[in-house]
């Protein structure tokens, strides 16, 4: 069978890349890196049970700067995931599917999400020094 | 006109065999997660930095211990039923698929269970 001369489909790559494809791969991006960091809640629950020592090690690590970026990560992705996810839900009750509503909303989720991190770190930076 | 038998469209169930319960099940779990989420952040937030005593006495709290395992919950329900599509859409080859399948799912359960009983034990005062 000669299938090697059939048309191929058209691949992913000659697409010019636009806002609405990046942020629907970057929720499936954050999506997977959110359940890695679920292994961080685990531990810091674990530690707390554990006691003094184990939960010192695991505060330890978050306060470290690698923790701290793994958290900002995390951080972001968390409420990107969030407000896009509240993008899906309307989309799947059939609201905002007009190609203008869709660049409004991915352009309100980009920002909700990039303001909420920095909210959260200066709220969690003011409770370290209260 | 329709190709699907009658019997077909009674069970509603297509190729997949299980309807639309994966895919009802990512939904009320994301729903579920909006308001749980956000309650979890705020309260990450306030307990930064907290010391052993106060972190217990916050994980420990009965409002917070329900709160955390109902996160728990439909978060490892929510994150194993993406992973699923995930390694479904990307890997091809079926023994490989269904090695990572297992393995997502059996993590999923542990880290939950784990995870859960680290609550109770600190709201019951163990250790």
């Amino acid at each position: 069978m000669a299938t090697n001369n059939r048309p191929l489909s058209p691949h992913l790559q000659v697409y010019r890349p636009q806002l609405t494809s990046m942020l629907s791969i970057l929720h499936r991006l954050t999506g997977v890196a959110l359940a890695i960091g679920t292994l961080l809640l685990v531990w810091w629950l674990i530690a707390a049970a554990s006691g003094p020592d184990a939960y010192a090690t695991a505060q330890g690590f978050i306060g470290s700067i690698l923790g701290r970026l793994l958290l900002l990560g995390w951080t972001f992705a968390l409420f990107y995931h969030l407000a896009n996810g509240i993008r899906h839900l309307a989309w799947d009750i059939g609201w905002g599917f007009e190609l203008p509503t869709a660049y409004t909303t991915g352009w309100l989720v980009v920002i909700v999400s990039i303001v909420l991190t920095l909210v959260s770190w200066v709220g969690g930076y003011a409770a370290l020094g209260g | 006109m329709s190709l699907r038998s009658p019997l077909g469209r009674a069970r509603g169930l297509g190729s997949a065999k299980s309807g639309t319960q994966h895919w009802w099940a990512q939904r009320l779990t994301a729903v579920a997660l909006v308001p749980l989420t956000i309650w979890f952040v705020i309260a990450m937030v306030a307990a930064t930095g907290s010391d052993h005593a106060t972190a217990r006495a916050f994980i420990g709290n009965p409002v917070t211990a329900v709160l955390l395992i109902l996160l728990i919950v439909a978060t490892f329900h929510h994150a194993q039923l993406g992973l699923q599509v995930v390694i479904e859409d990307y890997v091809h080859k079926k023994p490989v698929e269904i090695g990572l399948l297992l393995f997502v799912k059996g993590a999923a359960i542990v880290l939950a269970l784990a995870a859960i009983f680290a609550v109770l034990s600190i709201a019951f005062g163990g250790s």
